[in-house]
């Protein structure tokens, strides 16, 4: 029976222990090192923490291999880890931690960088060694409904919500995955979406499940793309579960010439719409790779809808998200509440089953609110996760996504909460208030600012102390009054109306 | 040179890019970054960046770049 996500691990490195398992730009493992170096750092937490279990351990992540070590490693302690970017302001890091409050953080940076209150990833090897009774136990005691890891997510009030997700539910993932697409043994997972996403969790553990290869490619690759072609094909790899950004990168700049190109099986893709040009564009360089839409928020454990995509699309058309993964069920609702069966009609996207996360740590309040039990229930409970997400089908019965319930955006493969963004603007000393729209068309965050006077490069680096880069505006618009609603609020159709005549010119 | 810095810098406020010489190895620009500078620079220069100019060793720094831009009006 599997109950617990190192089981693959531990098959695997008894198996085909030495096959390849993890590489980086400089280092890889096989299936058995890598099971080891895990169990090392599990017996190091275990005894440091006096077997404690079921808590958080934060980990500074790079992109390499020792951070996917680490991570297994804390689930080997009966812990669950929780990724952390050290390249973020320290006062979201902060945020986190106060929300999180992490029994022990690990460093998994490369060597020449440390910070204090931290154990770093080597020295751990360096001093520990495998204690097998004491795992033994620690999985013995386990179930599949404790927590595997926790992801930060941008929040609408400031503070970052911790997305909890337990064993059980990326079980259910990698089976549905595997049914669906076939993963094999020789399967070369390029991984691209850095690990305080759940993009990569797919390639984690899609590739513990089929005792696959995962690749951590280099992060300069993605702005020097010609190079990303190279090394995909240096590599070997054979599947990319990407970001559309990342996909879009190689199509925008027309990066690969006929005969050049990776041999690839599957391009799957997530994280916002996928144009169909920059489809096109792959499908016509690589026609013979499967290539599937996934759709579904962190809180669902990565996915819960995909599509493949088996014919041409128009540049101008919709790729829909397509049907549940199986073991996943997901309606639309109305306003009511109300299941919509007939096509063509706008409601919320909720999902149902194994899938859901846990919650939002130690949140409350805001798990009550986004994860409510099924209203057309009421013999049992059923829980349901509403996301936010308006969809409707399509004539072949297909989700098609239409747009968001709030404020909340995709901007290059992030999902951002603009009103996080404005909190962090409204405590800039020179700025009265501000108002933040998202400009689809140009795929830019635009900043409406009320101050006296211009100050953009005060703004910018206030920011840049609060929040990640991904979530800085692009454009900035000062106003000496912004326009106010009959309500006396801020008048965003206003802007929008406003800032669109603007750009036409 | 100083259009160029103007450029970069109304991308990216917080950096001073006299000085920088790391841009890329030291992961300082994002992609969406130098998506930005690209067609920026393609816009205002009149010229014609693409994918095989897109190198480390063009983009470490402004003055990198310029000569990149150098050359390509010289051509």
């Amino acid at each position: 029976m599997i109950n617990n996500c190192l089981q693959y691990l531990e098959y695997n490195a008894l198996n085909y222990g030495e096959k390849l398992a993890l590489a980086d730009e400089s280092f890889s493992l096989t299936y058995k090192e890598y099971m080891e170096k895990a169990k090392v750092i599990g017996s190091f937490i275990a005894k440091k923490t006096n077997s404690t279990t079921n808590s958080p351990i934060a980990v500074l992540i790079d992109r390499n291999i020792a951070s996917i070590v680490t991570f297994m490693g804390i689930v080997y302690s009966g812990n669950f880890y929780v990724p952390v970017d050290a390249l973020m302001p320290k006062e979201r890091i902060e945020l986190i931690y106060k929300t999180l409050n992490p029994i022990l953080v690990i460093d998994a940076r490369q060597k020449d960088v440390s910070e204090e209150g931290t154990v770093k990833y080597e020295d751990i090897l360096d001093s520990s060694e495998i204690e097998e009774g004491l795992l033994k136990s620690i999985r013995d005691n386990a179930i599949d409904t404790d927590p595997l890891y926790t992801i930060f997510t941008s929040g609408s009030t400031g503070v970052p919500k911790g997305v909890c997700v337990c064993h059980r539910s990326m079980i259910d993932l990698v089976n549905s995955f595997e049914e669906a697409f076939d993963f094999k043994h020789e399967t070369v997972f390029g991984n691209q979406a850095p690990f305080d996403f759940d993009v990569s969790a797919k390639d984690i553990y899609n590739a513990l499940k089929v005792g696959g290869t995962v690749q951590v490619l280099p992060k300069k690759l993605f702005k020097m793309p010609k190079m990303l072609v190279g090394y995909l094909i240096e590599r070997k790899v054979s599947t990319l579960i990407w970001a559309v950004s990342a996909l879009r990168i190689v199509s925008d700049f027309k990066t690969m010439e006929d005969g050049d190109v990776p041999k690839l099986e599957n391009i799957m893709f997530s994280g916002e719409v996928m144009p169909v040009k920059a489809l096109n564009y792959w499908m016509d360089k690589v026609p013979n790779a499967r290539y599937v839409n996934l759709y579904g928020p962190t809180e669902i454990t990565c996915n819960c809808t995909y599509f493949e995509i088996k014919k041409r699309f128009n540049d101008d058309e919709m790729l829909p998200i397509g049907k549940a993964f199986k073991n996943t069920r997901v309606i639309l609702k109305d306003e009511k509440g109300a299941v919509i069966k007939e096509k063509g009609k706008v409601g919320e996207i909720c999902v149902m089953g194994t899938c859901l996360a846990l919650g939002y740590w130690n949140n409350k309040e805001k798990t009550d609110a986004a994860f409510i039990n099924n209203p057309n229930i009421s013999a049992y409970e059923q829980k349901m996760y509403a996301t936010g997400d308006m969809g409707y089908y399509n004539d072949d019965n297909d989700i098609v996504f239409a747009s968001r319930r709030d404020f909340q955006i995709k901007h290059m493969g992030h999902r951002i909460e603009l009103g996080e963004i404005e909190v962090a603007l409204n405590a800039i000393p020179n700025l009265d208030v501000s108002c933040c729209l998202y400009d689809k068309e140009n795929e830019k965050i635009v900043c409406f600012y009320q101050a006296k006077e211009e100050c953009k490069k005060e703004i910018v680096m206030e920011l840049s102390k609060k929040l990640p880069k991904f979530m800085w505006p692009n454009v900035y618009v000062h106003y000496e009054e912004l326009p106010m609603n009959k309500n006396g609020k801020i008048d965003r159709v206003k802007l929008s109306e406003t800032f669109k005549k603007s750009e036409e010119k | 040179m100083e259009q160029l810095i103007k450029i970069m810098s109304e991308i990216r406020p917080d950096l001073d890019f006299e000085k920088e010489t790391k841009l890329i190895d030291d992961d300082i620009l994002d992609s969406f970054d130098i998506i930005s500078i690209v067609s920026e620079v393609n816009e205002q220069f009149g010229i014609e960046i693409n994918v095989n100019d897109l190198l480390p060793e063009n983009f470490n720094s402004a003055a990198a770049l310029y000569d990149l831009i150098t050359k390509m009006l010289n051509e």
